[in-house]
């Protein structure tokens, strides 16, 4: 018991709850963008893997680590742009077309990366962000440490989290993607334009996503590997339904599952011999899978989710 | 110019479409052969030699393509019932840690020719369990099964890992990470002497031709059928949703589990965490090309195998990263998405 | 003075169809004209010529003398053109005043002006008499009150051109006295409006003019003054058509009898206390507006929802909850209400939907029966006149009409004992609804007990031996068809019935 106390009153627990949330910030965020407009993204597990191999690459052939974020960026808007071609223009599923798009990112960046950077025996590195030192807040003891010593990247993702409610429910543009993903004919017929408009949510969502892959290999590693995304993109999918769509929620509860991920981590440390490790990794995809089971039904679904539209045909 | 829905579909276009699509997905990856600095159609031809041009290659490909054959009939069954099941990479680690168990724990002494079939069925049995736990969380808390079927591949492995690291550790791997091995009365019998591949391949290839039978020409596959294409009409029409979703689920995960113990007992013996390159996700493409047909998983198992083979093969030759065999396969499913939307719509100006 | 719109020589084709022939219209300003014709005469295609959703052919529209460019829907809308559609345009998980104001904004600003949205409806909602709450999830609200949340939508558009589809297709007699009432006022404040229609009474009382399209063609135009229901049915379907009427005939023994039964379903009742009984050789007509418990009356009876409590009795017997395959075994036959989503499976050939509610009796040792099921089928379309080519072919190719007709078919060539017909002859053309009655008509002669669930009330009247109304999940007192009339039935539809039997 005194070592779960322990744990919980480490600044370094606290430090790493943000630092682990970040990626999942910017992959929901991305991911509820492309859902609110009545696209599933599935092809965020690869396209997170895409962004943290392009915005390395562009780091490690001598761009800052901004201009790095960037270019993942607007890599994952290329292949959100592709998604979107799929599932909108010629309306395939939702389903088999993200993990496709999954599947080719994934697999393109491992090969761009070989071709890249031959294989060597430690992998190579880049200079990651470094944390940003906030006057007098950063000073603070204990909370200074445990809450003020984060990297840039995971401030825009909480300003992100924040600017995207705001789009979704105070403007103009945010009620029409709404309308989007609730009834795309009631949105045509209000002379809105529901291909555009799905188009625009999957590529700044697919652009989010990507950067959240960044984060991993420009802030939280400094070096890129395969399959080192690991499930965080089915996890930011799941985090959606638990957000209820809602930008907010979708902050807390990437805060929320990145404190049970953090914690857990920590309590391998302590308890190691006891139980085996691999109980302790399960934790983040069981905790997902549970959080579904609790939210799916409460949750109000965006009304033509996985439904393509096509002027004309009535849905 | 508009797009117009097809009335119905020549058989040549249903044939020639993944023949296309495949075509297209080679001319892609041919541009990323030639940005590695490559001649492409010496690429080409190596993958085809690579993979068939030796007596030891073309068995090779053939032991490959058996994992493939049965997740490709696992993701086609399921997808036919509209049930997404996307977990067969872990149900196939379930199914071979489960033969696994079984054949070193329980009965390593039984004669093959019972141990065989039950370690068969029970790796069908483990991959069942974990398809019926998403299935059952869809229709009682309207879950979609999608993300927990993904979710759960990553507990099946690790939960694999756990038991090599614990009940299933070979005290003789010397540390590696690897699980005691199936008895040699579990192994099954090579079916090409002097190479890997093993008996798997015809059961494969029976359990296609079962799968197909029972599809096109059973109540159950009639039923399925019904369900998938309209949950609403089959209800009407007296359908049971629900039972025939278990069954669809556990014959998709029975299969899928069914890989991995056929893999672990015709290939390698023993369990490791990296027993699959991703047969589970491969299996979707292989269903997809084949247009859920289960006679053609078997010629579409056999393409993926000849180009993970073939351009595993041809990349170590030509000195550029393996990474594009996984390339060409992803870009086969998507060009095939594209070619199967032209299935159904006609561009008319 | 210049016409406020002008629609001149619009030609669209799809493939071969000729959807508009060389239409020509005008409409004035403060007009109420009627668009009447069947489904098929090319009445949507016109609007949504006029909406900018689709372009046409040839011809051009001038708004106020100013031509239209086609294919824009925002400059229809910019040009006053305010559409509500029989489907309403509105998402029920957003709010009334999100619902109104999506689109009406410039994208790209960056805030919604949601304090001006809210007076600016409010003033309408005043103005036009059209009551709406514009915080109230749209979900939440009632059709007829949806109903008027879209046409609030059209007006905060400032349209001067209101295009109505069916506006009365989801609405109670009332409701629609209401509603012709309001557009009435609107035209005086100088609206002009169109409104399509395929029901001659309401056309008849509410427009200046009555325009007649069939086969895509503009095929009359008469004054409302100067015509009558005679003519205008002749001109819309183009030949006197009559619908077959039932004639007298004494009703057996009482085959089904429902007793206080209630059904919940997700925490509502769907149905209380109903009661019903049904004998052979009658039609007992159901009468009501959608979405007052039709649905889950169907389902019950034909074997997909279970009743909460009350008694049921078949051929005289109690029977608990049945399956479908206990209803069609007892000799149940049912026509669903929504025939393309539940009736059948689209992407299934013809002869696998005939065989699909009876697959017991198609299955050999598990084995489909095809040969059995192909003849079957056959024998089904030629006596029903089903076309639309070979057994074997996938059901969506057929005609709504068509579909209906199999759908009769593979019911009533087993001759069931009793029928649930629900809305059966909904979004046919005349043709095929004469079909269809004929059918449930001869079933009737040969016994066959048939409840039928309608919304249209002359359906009911034409049919039906005795006609009982569904309010809001109750069933009222049966009334003998004899002494019912569209007034009558229109007062049970409303619910009169409930004050007497509350007050009792």
């Amino acid at each position: 018991m005194n070592e779960m106390m322990d744990i919980l009153g480490s600044a370094g627990l606290w430090a790493a709850v943000l630092r682990i949330a970040t990626p999942l910030i910017f992959g929901t965020l991305g991911a509820l963008l492309c859902e609110r407009a009545g696209v599933l993204n599935l092809g965020i597990e690869g396209i997170m893997t895409f962004g943290a191999m392009a915005g390395w690459l562009a780091v490690y052939q001598g761009c800052d680590l901004w201009t790095g974020l960037l270019v993942a960026a607007i890599c994952g808007g290329i292949f959100g742009a592709l998604h979107a071609g799929l599932t909108v223009t010629l309306g395939l599923s939702q389903h088999v077309s993200g993990l496709g798009v999954t599947l080719f990112a994934a697999s393109l960046s491992y090969y761009l990366f070989r071709l890249m950077v031959p294989v060597a025996g430690t992998p190579p590195t880049v200079t990651p962000f470094a944390p940003v030192h906030i006057p007098v807040l950063s000073d603070l003891p204990f909370l200074g440490a445990a809450l003020f010593n984060q990297t840039a990247p995971t401030w825009l993702a909480i300003g992100l989290a924040i600017a995207l409610a705001w789009v979704l429910f105070r403007t103009p543009l945010g009620l029409a993607i709404r309308m989007t993903g609730e009834n795309p004919q009631a949105a045509d017929a209000q002379g809105l334009n529901p291909t555009a408009l799905r188009y625009g949510a999957v590529i700044a969502g697919s652009a989010l996503m990507a950067v959240g892959g960044a984060f991993l290999t420009l802030s939280a590693f400094n070096s890129f590997f395969p399959t080192m995304v690991q499930g965080r993109g089915w996890i930011c999918i799941a985090l959606v339904v638990f957000a209820s769509w809602r930008p907010g929620r979708a902050l807390l509860g990437a805060l929320l599952f990145a404190f049970f991920d953090a914690f857990q981590l920590r309590l391998q440390t302590v308890l190691t011999g006891d139980l085996p490790y691999q109980i302790f990794l399960m934790i983040p995809y069981i905790l997902s899978i549970v959080a579904l089971a609790v939210m799916a039904r409460r949750a109000r679904v965006p009304q033509a989710l996985m439904k393509p539209y096509r002027r004309g045909e009535r849905i | 110019m508009r797009l117009e829905p097809r009335d119905h579909l020549p058989p040549w276009l249903a044939l020639a479409t993944p023949l296309i699509a495949v075509a297209a997905a080679l001319a892609l990856a041919g541009g990323l052969i030639a940005l590695a600095g490559a001649p492409v159609l010496r690429a080409y031809g190596l993958i085809v030699t690579e993979a068939f041009g030796s007596r030891l290659a073309a068995t090779e490909t053939l032991t490959r393509a058996i994992p493939l054959i049965l997740t490709g009939l696992a993701a086609a069954v399921a997808f036919r019932a509209r049930l997404w099941n996307i977990g067969a990479e872990g149900q196939l680690y379930l199914g071979a840690v489960a033969a696994v168990t079984v054949s070193s724990l329980l009965i390593p002494d039984w004669p093959p020719i019972v141990q065989i079939p039950v370690l068969l069925v029970a790796g069908a049995a483990a991959g069942m369990v974990l398809l019926l736990l998403p299935l059952w969380l869809r229709l009682r808390f309207q879950v979609d099964e999608v993300v927990t079927t993904l979710l759960l591949n990553f507990v099946a492995v690790l939960f694999v890992s756990m038991l090599i690291d614990t009940v299933l550790k070979d005290p003789m791997a010397f540390g590696w990470p690897q699980s005691l091995p199936i008895s040699d009365n579990g192994m099954l019998p090579r079916l090409v002497a002097r190479s890997r591949l093993h008996v798997g391949l015809v059961i494969a290839v029976a359990l296609a031709l079962v799968v197909w039978f029972v599809q096109a020409r059973t109540t159950f596959g009639l039923q399925s059928r019904a369900a998938g294409l309209s949950p609403g009409g089959a209800v009407f029409a007296g359908v049971p949703l629900g039972r025939t979703l278990v069954l669809v689920a556990m014959i998709s995960g029975g299969l899928a589990g069914l890989a991995g113990a056929v893999e672990v007992m015709g290939v390698k013996g023993y369990v490791t965490t990296d027993l699959s390159p991703g047969y589970g996700y491969s299996g979707i493409v292989v269903a997809m090309l084949a247009g859920l047909n289960p006679l053609g998983v078997v010629a579409a198992a056999l393409f993926t195998a000849m180009m993970y083979v073939g351009a595993d093969g041809m990349s170590r030759a030509m000195g550029i990263p393996t990474y594009i065999a996984d390339v060409t396969v992803a870009l086969s499913l998507l060009s095939m998405l594209v070619a199967l939307f032209f299935t159904r719509y006609r561009i008319r100006r | 003075m210049t016409p406020i719109l002008e629609i001149e020589h619009v030609s669209k084709s799809f493939g071969t169809t000729r959807a508009n022939d060389d239409i020509s219209l005008t409409l004035a300003q403060g007009e109420i004209i009627a668009l009447l014709g069947e489904n098929g005469a090319g009445k949507t295609t016109l609007m949504s010529i006029l909406s900018g959703h689709y372009t046409p052919d040839s011809g051009i529209i001038r708004v106020a003398g100013a031509v239209l460019p086609p294919g824009r829907p925002r400059m229809a809308i910019r040009a006053g053109i305010g559409m509500v559609y029989q489907h309403f345009s509105l998402a029920p998980n957003l709010t009334v005043l999100e619902n109104v104001m999506t689109g009406t904004e410039s994208l790209w600003s960056p805030r919604s002006n949601t304090a001006a949205g809210r007076a600016k409806l409010l003033a309408l909602s005043r103005k036009f008499g059209l009551a709406v709450d514009p915080d109230a999830r749209l979900g939440d609200l009632s059709v007829g009150e949806q109903q008027r949340v879209e046409i609030l939508k059209a007006l905060y558009n400032d349209v001067r051109i209101l295009v109505l589809d069916e506006p009365t297709a989801v609405l109670t007699n009332i409701e629609a006295e209401h509603l012709f009432a309001t557009l009435k006022g609107m035209a005086r404040q100088g609206l002009s409006l169109i409104f399509i229609s395929h029901k001659l009474p309401e056309v008849m009382a509410t427009a200046d003019r009555i325009l007649v399209l069939r086969g895509g063609r503009l095929v009359a135009e008469r004054r409302a003054a100067e015509t009558s229901r005679a003519e205008l049915a002749e001109l819309m379907v183009g030949r006197a058509v009559t619908r077959p009427v039932r004639d007298a005939a004494t009703p057996g023994a009482v085959v089904l009898e429902l007793t206080d039964v209630t059904l919940r379903e997700a925490g509502v009742n769907r149905l209380k206390s109903v009661g019903l009984h049904l004998r052979e050789g009658e039609v007992l007509g159901i009468i009501g507006v959608s979405g007052n418990g039709q649905k889950p009356l169907a389902a019950l009876l034909g074997g997909t929802a279970r009743r909460s409590g009350g008694e049921v009795r078949l051929f005289g017997q109690p029977i608990g909850n049945l399956t479908v395959t206990d209803a069609i075994a007892a000799g149940i036959g049912r026509i669903p209400e929504d025939r393309n989503h539940e009736g059948v499976v689209g992407e299934m050939a013809i002869w696998e939907n005939v065989v699909l509610e009876r697959i017991g009796d198609y299955s050999r040792h598990g084995f489909v029966d095809r040969q059995a099921g192909m003849a079957d089928a056959e024998r089904i379309m030629a006596e029903f006149d089903v076309r639309g080519g070979g057994a074997a072919r996938p059901i969506r190719l057929l005609s709504g009409g068509n579909v209906q007709k199999l759908i009769l078919g593979r019911n009533l060539s087993r001759r069931p004992r009793i029928l649930i017909a629900a809305q059966p002859a909904r979004g046919l053309d005349e043709g095929a609804v004469a079909a269809v009655h004929e059918r449930i008509l001869a079933a009737r002669r040969a016994g066959t007990a048939v409840l039928l669930i309608s919304e249209d009330l002359d359906e009911v009247m034409a049919l039906s031996d005795r006609i009982q109304a569904i309010v809001g999940g109750r069933l009222s007192p049966p009334v003998a068809a004899e002494g019912a009339d569209a007034r009558r039935l229109g007062l049970m539809m409303a619910g009169d019935w409930m004050e007497a039997e509350d007050a009792s």
